[in-house]
């Protein structure tokens, strides 16, 4: 069942495959659709009734309405705030960590690489007591670098299995002569192996992006207050008191969505690179 | 991002230099509360008064998210410890108690006879035999009733004494066959639940009863247990269906809609449903009918409190503002204003608010005495799974014997014999 | 690892055998001080019973119980309800694999507009789980959710599904299974591409059609791409948490808990603050996922030997 390309198909079958595809897609995000639709209905609609009719006109005001009596741009903001300082520190952190699981050969190399390929899957739940107590002490609890600097460190996993992978794939050579000519470590870093690793970066960065925009159950643990919530808790403690108002849920469910849309769309190329290494050899 | 970074720091000194600015000669008493708007600027009335009869002093509250609260006290306690915090009595206080970071201030009790002024919540602010809560609020459960689902069922609309039992029942066959849920609910955040259990266990078997239960004393498969969960069988077929998949608010939307008849809800869902678009015409309250005859009539009214911490850096001049609060006339004010009830009984309530004097009625006259409900009065974990077995009860009544192993397995476990 | 025999040379304290470490050093602070720490940690809180609260002096107020919350979980009901979920999130994400197969089968062609597509298809995946929560409980809204409405066109009952102890949780494993097949069907788009045109044709030749040609010659080469899937389908069924606290709460009464939604309500839920016994929760979902993370290291180490 390997798909022959449809072009050596017969005509109808081509044509079939034409129609098919957009009802399959329509189909498939058949709820993201109507969510979309809802955010858009009038709230007299709700109330009447009509949560799958005609709406009986456009309601723009539904989004102005979550921005003018809602703190919902301070969560997005707040999600920036916390999102964007780690997609920083997680790819610099990688970098360097994979170049030195990559490039030398020590004897706990292996060890080193493993354990923050394990980190990576491990369940959150085993760290979050601690780490919330720690957060606490530290005085960094509900600020938007505490989550950060948590983040950063989880991150840190997930990245490195990516960079190390990644340099590794480079020309070995390039690192030996410059080894040769005398180029100190640091400097084969930072000019031979840190140019080359643009395409790395992009997509480790709009990966990075997405998870953390995406991060529910962290936000929930070390923040509390619209000060420094991000858009998933925020979006959520919103839920809890616009009950029944699906017109708004939807509306600010479109709205938390749209970053890392925008995100995949722009940088498409990078996100599946990122998402998809390992997957093929 | 400056003033993010800073954000934790730039409060402390705000406050500093307010402390500072205008405060130099007073000595200063802080407040930790968790109020929404209209309580916070009653509260804030009550401070102005205070500070207007006590020109030495100067109290700072400090607002939290209700929501946020739960969490923020239990950090604050410990690291940053104000004079005063809002908290709840009964069991939800009884971890700070035992942890040693509320203060006993029976000393306040004794020097400004609260005893007798907040003579119905002493059991529920003292452990131990010390007294570790100021009660300022409280609020009545009890039924309340639409008008108009009555009137398009063809059902009488009950008089201020209420209906009796089988009356109910009876009622609710009617309003079955009109297609209107007698009773309504949502459960999804399990609480309501317990508003209807409390209610069938106080007429079932009174106070002692509800107590001993939420106190691990009772067993579940006790016949007096088994009585209750018999009376709640009888309602059970009468509940808005699909209760556990919604939230107390949507249930007030069906209420509203007169797609039920009556709802068992504390007296804070009132402006719930006046928002709705009810009014003191079609919207009703009566107390929850009696089951067992004789049986005395005591009634849910969860009390809000205010409490001394251990850290508290002032402690006599917020023992000046406790007995404030604590006051015939702050209590008044602060009620008042906020549309619930003051626990000192030399206080007064708005005649003109129909709900309010009907609670102060039912409660003033509940000779059975006032429970906090469930959750407050059992422990944390008790209540909770107690509060499964409710609504897992009112979904699926058959599956009781199942339900009542399950709570007796927790009662045995968390209390040992 | 050719260059490593390379690269150490003599033993001795140079530049080389330094600079890994200073390069590691700051990734390595992080990991240790926010992974691996609170990991030991909390295997140690598992042994106590705490409510999370400090006395006055800022002293742990914590109880020593030594196994007491182990034994507690054995007889405990919602522990067992939160396992017995957690086998269906496992056994029922797996179809994930299947189904996002078969999409990338159908998206796998040349046609105008394919990429986009392709695209479209894979938006459940970049979009937050909250908001996934969100739109299939509005999905399922009793009295007006389109699935009500349908069950009730049909059967002429509506079904609530997040009010059904029975149903929820396939209710919830339905939501989240729709990221999901959208992310396995990226990764097997991404594999598809890389399958050898000459072997299809050659075993086209041979006479291999329909399911012979996927089960004998497509998914073979596809191993690297299903290995991946497995993996982050596993780890996406245990970390199952976004969706239960955001659809049910766990509810209705418990029915939906899984381990790692029943950890969380005992250490920060209302009602809980029991530390210790969220921990040896903790712990318990820890250990089921290091026999899948010791497995994919295992793999992992095999093919860094063969290179």
């Amino acid at each position: 069942m390997f798909p022959r390309p449809i072009q050596k198909s017969s005509p109808a079958a081509q044509w079939i495959y034409t129609i098919a595809l957009p009802i399959a897609l329509i189909l498939w995000l058949f709820p993201l659709l109507g969510v979309a639709l809802t955010s858009l209905r009038p709230a007299s609609d709700l109330a009447q009734g009509n949560y799958f009719g005609m709406p009986s006109g456009i309601a723009w005001e539904n989004y102005v309405y979550i921005f003018t009596k809602t703190p919902i741009g301070q969560y997005m903001i707040n999600s920036l705030w916390v999102t964007i300082p780690t997609v920083i520190g997680a790819v610099s952190l990688s970098l360097m960590t994979g170049f030195a699981l990559a490039v030398y050969g020590f004897r706990a190399n292996i060890l080193v690489f493993f354990m923050f390929v394990a980190g990576n899957f491990v369940p959150f739940q085993i760290l979050m007591v601690p780490v919330r107590d720690m957060t606490l002490q530290l005085g960094m609890y509900d600020t938007w670098y505490g989550l950060a600097l948590f983040h950063i460190a989880f991150q840190t996993g997930f990245c490195t299995l990516f960079m190390r992978n990644f340099i590794k794939a480079l020309p070995y050579e390039l690192i030996e002569a410059a080894r040769v000519e005398g180029v100190t470590e640091w400097r084969i870093f930072w000019y031979i192996v840190l140019p080359l690793m643009r395409p790395a970066i992009a997509a480790l960065s709009v990966l990075v992006f997405t998870f953390i925009w995406n991060d529910f159950f962290w936000a929930t643990v070390l923040t509390q207050g619209v000060d420094s919530q991000p858009i998933t808790a925020g979006l959520s403690s919103l839920n809890g008191q616009w009950i029944a108002q699906w017109h708004l849920v939807s509306a600010g469910s479109i709205l938390a969505a749209l970053p890392p849309v925008a995100m995949f769309f722009l940088m498409q190329k990078h996100f599946i690179a990122g998402l998809t290494l390992g997957a093929v050899k | 991002m400056v003033h993010k970074l800073s954000g934790a720091i730039a409060l402390g000194a705000a406050l500093m230099l307010s402390t500072s600015a205008f405060a130099q000669d007073k000595r200063v008493v802080t407040w930790n509360a968790d109020y929404d708007p209209i309580p916070l600027a009653a509260a804030e009335a009550l401070i102005a008064d205070f500070e207007a009869a006590n020109p030495e002093i100067a109290v700072q509250l400090t607002n939290f998210d209700h929501e946020a609260y739960k969490n923020a006290i239990r950090n604050f306690l410990t690291a940053d410890a104000p004079d005063l915090a809002n908290w709840y009595a009964a069991n939800r206080m009884r971890p700070f108690v035992e942890a040693g970071l509320f203060a006993d201030i029976s000393d306040v009790w004794a020097n400004n006879g609260l005893m007798d002024s907040l003579a119905s919540s002493v059991p529920s602010s003292t452990i131990d035999g010390k007294q570790y809560a100021i009660p300022y609020t409280y609020y009545q459960w009890g039924i309340y009733y639409n008008r108009d689902a009555y009137a398009a069922a063809g059902v009488e609309v009950p008089g201020a004494e209420g209906v009796s039992w089988d009356q109910f029942l009876a009622n609710c066959e009617k309003f079955k066959a009109a297609s209107i849920d007698c009773v309504t609910t949502g459960s999804s955040a399990l609480w309501p639940v317990a508003g209807i259990f409390d209610y069938v266990s106080l007429r079932t078997n009174g106070y002692q009863f509800h107590s001993d239960l939420a106190a691990g004393k009772v067993s579940w498969t006790s016949p007096e247990a088994r009585a209750v969960f018999d009376n709640l069988g009888k309602l059970q077929p009468f509940v808005t269906e699909n209760h556990a998949a919604i939230d107390w608010q949507d249930a007030a939307a069906i209420f509203v809609q007169g797609k039920a008849a009556n709802y068992v809800m504390g007296n804070f869902a009132v402006g719930v449903f006046k928002e709705g678009g009810m009014t003191n015409d079609n919207l009703g309250f009566m107390v929850f009918p009696e089951i067992t005859a004789g049986v005395a009539r005591a009634e849910e009214a969860p009390t809000d409190t205010i409490h001394l911490t251990s850290g508290a850096k002032n402690p006599d001049d917020a023992k000046t503002f406790l007995a404030y609060m604590a006051s015939a006339e702050a209590q008044s004010k602060w009620n008042a204003a906020v549309g619930q009830l003051p626990t000192n009984s030399g206080a007064t309530v708005d005649p003109a608010d129909p709900f309010l004097t009907a609670g102060f009625q039912a409660l003033s006259t509940a000779t059975g005495g006032i429970a906090q409900f469930w959750d407050r009065d059992a422990d944390a974990e008790y209540a909770k799974v107690g509060m499964e077995g409710f609504q897992q009860f009112l979904v699926q009544p058959e599956q009781l014997e199942a339900i009542l192993a399950r709570l007796e397995q927790a009662r045995t476990r968390l209390y040992p014999q | 690892m050719a260059q490593a025999s390379q690269a150490t040379a003599p033993r001795r304290w140079n530049q080389r055998t330094v600079a890994p470490w200073l390069f590691l050093a700051p990734g390595l602070f992080m990991f240790g001080v926010y992974v691996l720490w609170p990991i030991i940690q909390s295997v140690t809180l598992s042994f106590y019973d705490w409510n999370g609260l400090y006395n006055q002096d800022g002293q742990f107020t914590g109880r020593f119980v030594g196994m007491g919350n182990y034994a507690e979980l054995m007889t405990d009901p919602a522990f067992e309800t939160s396992l017995w979920n957690n086998l269906k999130w496992l056994v029922l994400y797996m179809l994930a694999l299947p189904i996002g197969l078969f999409i990338a089968i159908f998206l796998n062609q040349t046609v105008t507009g394919i990429r986009l597509y392709k695209s479209l298809f894979f938006f459940p995946f970049v979009i937050s789980q909250v908001v996934v929560g969100l739109i299939f409980a509005w999905f399922y809204a009793p009295n007006f959710g389109l699935f009500y409405l349908l069950t009730e066109s049909i059967t002429g009952k509506g079904t609530a599904i997040l009010a059904n102890p029975d149903l929820v949780t396939y209710g919830i494993i339905a939501a989240g299974l729709w990221p999901q097949i959208a992310y396995v069907m990226i990764l097997y788009l991404t594999g598809l591409n890389n399958v050898a045109p000459d072997q299809i044709e050659a075993a086209r030749l041979d006479g291999a059609k329909g399911w012979r040609m996927l089960w004998y010659v497509v998914l073979p080469q596809l191993r690297p791409a299903t290995f991946i899937a497995v993996i982050v389908t596993v780890i996406g069924a245990l970390r199952s948490f976004d969706l239960v606290s955001i659809m049910t709460n766990g509810g209705p009464f418990g029915s939906s808990r899984v381990l790692s939604y029943y950890m969380f309500e005992m250490a920060l839920g209302e009602y809980g603050f029991r530390m210790g016994y969220g921990a040896a929760i903790a712990v318990v979902l820890f250990a089921i996922m290091m026999i899948f993370i010791s497995g994919f290291i295992w793999k992992m180490w095999r093919d860094e030997k063969e290179r």
